[in-house]
């Protein structure tokens, strides 16, 4: 397999990195540059776990080569909480206990933040559509939907 | 914080920031990465195996064969039937025949392509039918019985003949449950490496870290204080990482072999092969009843098609029997269940292990029993609940029983006296109820010795440290322990740190099964922070010169009760006990009651207290496609006391979430189930989160959460179980309210679109020929 250096903006931070041609984005983040929050559960893109932002937009990075988020800005679950303040979805998670193994959290709390930041004030039909890509085995999703709704409502002032 | 206050897990950031770190998360200098070739075959004797060219590939360090593991293992003792690799045959497709070690997981791959395996493709045997049939091969034919069946269990109680005499209603009917799957996210993950003076230590993805140990020591035959087994964060197992699995064992193995770190992970299609999971089951159940409503026999008897290895099997045919007529009296009952072998991956635990399959059976057939006597389905299921301090047929010690309350709270927050019988056409509502344990008497070995532990040391800095063998694999373990001892010492559960699940510095705790965590290892911590009270108290007693027996331990203070205003704050109490007792460092445990039974057979299924659980569930159903929609569940779960109520109802959330998957979607099936031997048979026919259909948030319906509390009298603060229990009632309650919606009585889960429209023609054809 050829090798290329691909120069990547994770997290705000630009990672030089020689990688062979079909490197997913995951693999790149976790093997690479041990960035393993975001975690794989099928490396197939069937469950969400892997999700990240790529230029804003949420991206199943283990169906994502690596070659195409050069030159785009990613982030991934560790690029979340800024300046050691953690982002309100995660408080709210936490208040909520939205985590119970904690797998699939770290690819829905990218997925809600990047749906936050194109939606500032989204439906929660918009949030339910949103969590459709995301599966959950522990929580029945009934504490993500609340927790989601919360940091919502703290994002526009209302809490 | 008080016990009873929801408050937010004291490990939850971790998980919330991308910072708590799961086994394939870890990785050591010089680490190399494994793989599996399994067999292509569901029963086939292995002829010989040619690792030569897997072993030239370059980056390739070991390859191991079924010879280089020869040591049998089994996590039950009885049923010790599993090799790390296929020594003689392979029994489903999917079995390990040769693992590789390699510089990276592709090359692994690759080389296990590589390896040269010459089979003898035997018959398989994949139905009840074949496996009950003698004239077919028998799967492990060493064994010393040479039959399929791996357990057959008989089970009679009171006078069933008798008992059908005085009924005045008997129906009977079979019934099947489908196999399912645990499909945690995290797939499993094991990361071995050995140190220079040959012990092991072995970071994986488990809910048994102390069975898996000994396993481990088993099969690699070194003493078991040469090996550690430490369970990182762990991606849930729900039952799927209770065995000890190939890959901890090849990881162990291939890193002895190399002199490095070994990781072997398996890919999700792996995990759908390693399964564990539910066990389909045959049920014929006849019961006999009273018009008055009383139960007054039943015959119970279940087939389980259970798969190429015993896992958890023999226990599993007990509990069909234990669970099946609990949470109702029963006086006379007969029971017989079969756990046989077939050419599928094997079935073990999943949540609710063998009391969901006869809860089916029983809560759709009681509802058919109170149409046959006129009776209200939830007024038959209240006059029926065992009651607190009674004992069941079957030998069972009930204690706190809050199942009529619980009945009477989901009937009055769904409006089910109203609406059963009277909804809109097509949309229905049904009830169900049941029972599960909290924890085994019995653990899977024969001891007497404690069955958890937490050690607690108290630092002076005000740090209370709490080492526990406990498997925290989602559910809230370690804030119930850190929740229990700050509720003892009168300080937060954020106030304590819970070191687990480390072999080499935890005490013993038997695992994440049976529900038997926060009434085991949560006895052991209140164990524990009772003997460092006393000593605090006596210290601080001393200082005040008053009695012990005096002082309270609230809000990081001891004082005394009748004046708030003399006391000490709880660091000052550490620092007093450390001066008058030395380091403050004790040891809790929890070893269940001697609960004398009258059945010497009945050894699998007691436990110390049983948690109980009603339900309602509403659905829609769509008589031109069959699909049906469920609306709403109601859950009222008796939990004993609800230590952190936002984590219980979490608990309850999840399992009515997973009852709804088995109920609505998922079915672990295979090719060829008529044992037809094409070359397809025995393959999974799902093996994807894609293929294999579990509810996404768009499939999962409103849940109503309703904690009630009976507090048992034994139970640490009262609590039971909360992570199980909730989801035995949600398939048959779903089944029980699709006949109220449309009058069809569905006998097989799940209860898809093809099988309700097939029920539906059916009805409309009997009501055609009742019309003329």
């Amino acid at each position: 397999m050829k090798e290329h250096v691909l120069t990547l903006s994770i997290n705000g931070d630009t990672h030089r990195v020689l990688a062979p041609s079909n490197r997913s984005l995951l693999d790149l983040l976790r093997i690479d540059l041990g960035l393993t929050g975001s975690k794989h559960g099928c490396d197939v893109g069937d469950c969400g776990a892997c999700t990240v932002m790529v230029d804003g937009l949420p991206r199943l990075s283990c169906i994502t080569l690596a070659a195409d988020a050069e030159g785009r800005q990613v982030q991934t679950i560790e690029g979340v909480a800024t300046g050691g303040r953690l982002h309100p979805i995660q408080i709210a998670f936490d208040e909520h206990v939205a985590a119970q193994c904690g797998y699939c959290t770290p690819g829905i709390v990218v997925a809600l933040k990047s749906l936050f930041e194109r939606v500032p004030d989204p439906s929660d039909t918009a949030i339910r559509d949103t969590l459709g890509s995301n599966i959950c085995r522990c929580t029945g999703y009934t504490k993500i939907l609340s927790a989601a709704a919360q940091a919502r409502d703290v994002l526009n002032g209302r809490v | 914080m008080a016990l009873g206050d929801s408050t937010p897990k004291i490990d939850g950031l971790e998980k919330i920031t991308g910072a708590a770190v799961f086994a394939d998360d870890m990785r050591l200098p010089g680490m190399l990465h494994g793989a599996f070739l399994r067999s292509p075959h569901p029963h086939a004797r292995v002829l010989s195996v040619d690792t030569s060219a897997a072993e030239a590939l370059d980056g390739v360090h070991c390859v191991l064969t079924g010879k280089d593991l020869p040591v049998n293992y089994g996590v039950i003792p009885v049923a010790m039937d599993e090799h790390a690799l296929a020594t003689d045959k392979v029994r489903f497709i999917g079995d390990e025949v040769a693992a590789v070690a390699a510089l990276d997981r592709a090359t692994a791959i690759r080389a296990c392509r590589l390896i040269q395996v010459e089979y003898e493709v035997l018959e398989p045997v994949f139905t009840i039918e074949d496996a009950l049939d003698k004239t077919k091969p028998v799967l492990h034919d060493k064994r010393r019985k040479a039959t399929n069946v791996l357990r057959r269990v008989r089970q009679r109680y009171g006078d069933a003949k008798q008992g059908f005499e005085d009924a005045d209603v008997i129906l009977e009917d079979t019934y099947h449950y489908p196999g399912s799957t645990h499909v945690p996210l995290e797939t499993q993950a094991a990361l071995a490496t050995w140190n220079p003076r040959g012990q092991l230590t072995l970071w994986t993805s488990t809910q048994n870290p102390h069975y898996l140990h000994r396993s481990l020591a088993r099969v690699l035959q070194v003493p078991q204080a040469d090996v550690r087994v430490i369970k990182p964060h762990v991606g849930a197992g729900y039952g799927g990482k209770c065995d000890p699995f190939p890959n901890e064992i090849c990881a162990a193995e291939l890193s002895r072999r190399t002199g490095r770190p070994v990781k072997v992970m398996l890919d999700r299609e792996e995990v759908f092969y390693a399964h564990r999971g539910r066990h389909p089951c045959r049920m014929t159940l006849k019961m006999g009843i009273k018009r008055d409503g009383t139960i007054t026999a039943c015959d119970f008897q279940a087939w389980a098609p259970g798969g190429a290895y015993a896992s958890y099997g023999v226990v599993t045919s007990y509990y069909f029997g234990v669970f099946m007529p609990l949470p109702y009296k029963l006086e006379n009952y007969d029971f017989t269940s079969h756990r046989l072998y077939t050419n599928h991956p094997p079935c073990g635990p999943k949540r609710g292990h063998g009391a969901i399959q006869p809860r089916f059976a029983l809560e759709l057939h009681l509802d058919k029993m109170a149409r046959a006597i006129g009776m209200d389905p939830a007024a038959l299921r209240a006059m029926n609940s065992v009651e607190e301090n009674t004992w069941t047929c079957n030998g069972l010690r009930i204690t706190s029983v809050a199942l009529q309350e619980c009945i009477d709270k989901v009937v009055a927050a769904s409006g089910y006296a109203d609406k059963v019988g009277n909804m809109p056409p097509n949309k229905g509502i049904g009830i169900a109820a049941s029972c599960y344990m909290c924890g085994a008497l019995h653990g899977i070995y024969q001891s007497e010795m404690p069955q958890s532990a937490v050690q607690l040391y108290a630092d002076r800095s005000g740090r209370v440290a709490l080492y526990s063998g406990t498997a925290d694999v989602g559910q809230g373990s370690n804030h119930m322990l850190a929740a229990l001892t700050g509720e003892v010492l009168g300080i937060d559960a954020t106030d304590c740190y819970v070191l687990e699940a480390d072999s080499t510095l935890t005490p013993v705790d038997l695992g994440s099964y049976s529900s038997r965590v926060t009434f085991f290892a949560g006895n052991a911590a209140v164990h524990a922070a009772g003997k460092l009270k006393a000593v605090v108290a006596d210290a601080v007693a001393a200082k005040l010169e008053c009695d012990a027996a005096e002082l309270l331990f609230k809000g990081h203070r001891v004082y005394r009760e009748s004046d708030p205003e003399q006391g000490v704050s709880f660091l000052d109490g550490l620092h007093l006990a450390e001066v008058a007792h030395g380091t403050l460092s004790f040891v809790g445990h929890y070893t269940p009651p001697k609960i004398g039974s009258r059945f010497r057979r009945q050894s699998v299924g007691p436990s110390p207290a049983y948690s109980f659980t009603a339900q309602v569930a509403e659905v829609t159903v769509d008589p031109e496609t069959g699909w049906v929609t469920v609306d709403k569940i109601w859950c009222a779960h008796d939990c004993g006391k609800a230590i952190n109520p936002v984590v219980v109802e979490g608990q309850i959330e999840g399992s009515v979430y997973m009852g709804v998957g088995e109920a609505m979607l998922e079915h672990h099936d295979f090719h060829g189930p008529g044992g037809h031997a094409g070359p397809a048979a025995g393959l999974h026919r799902a093996p994807s989160i894609l293929e294999y259909k579990i509810p996404t948030v768009h499939d999962t319906p409103e849940i109503e959460t309703i904690i009630v509390e009976s507090n048992d009298p034994e139970g640490p603060f009262g609590a039971k179980e909360a992570g199980e229990g909730p989801q035995l009632a949600t398939v048959p309650a779903i089944g029980n309210a699709i006949y109220d919606a449309c009058g069809i009585e569905l006998h097989a889960a799940p209860f898809t679109p093809d099988r309700v429209l097939k029920a539906l023609e059916r009805k409309a054809r009997a009501d055609q020929k009742a019309a003329k």
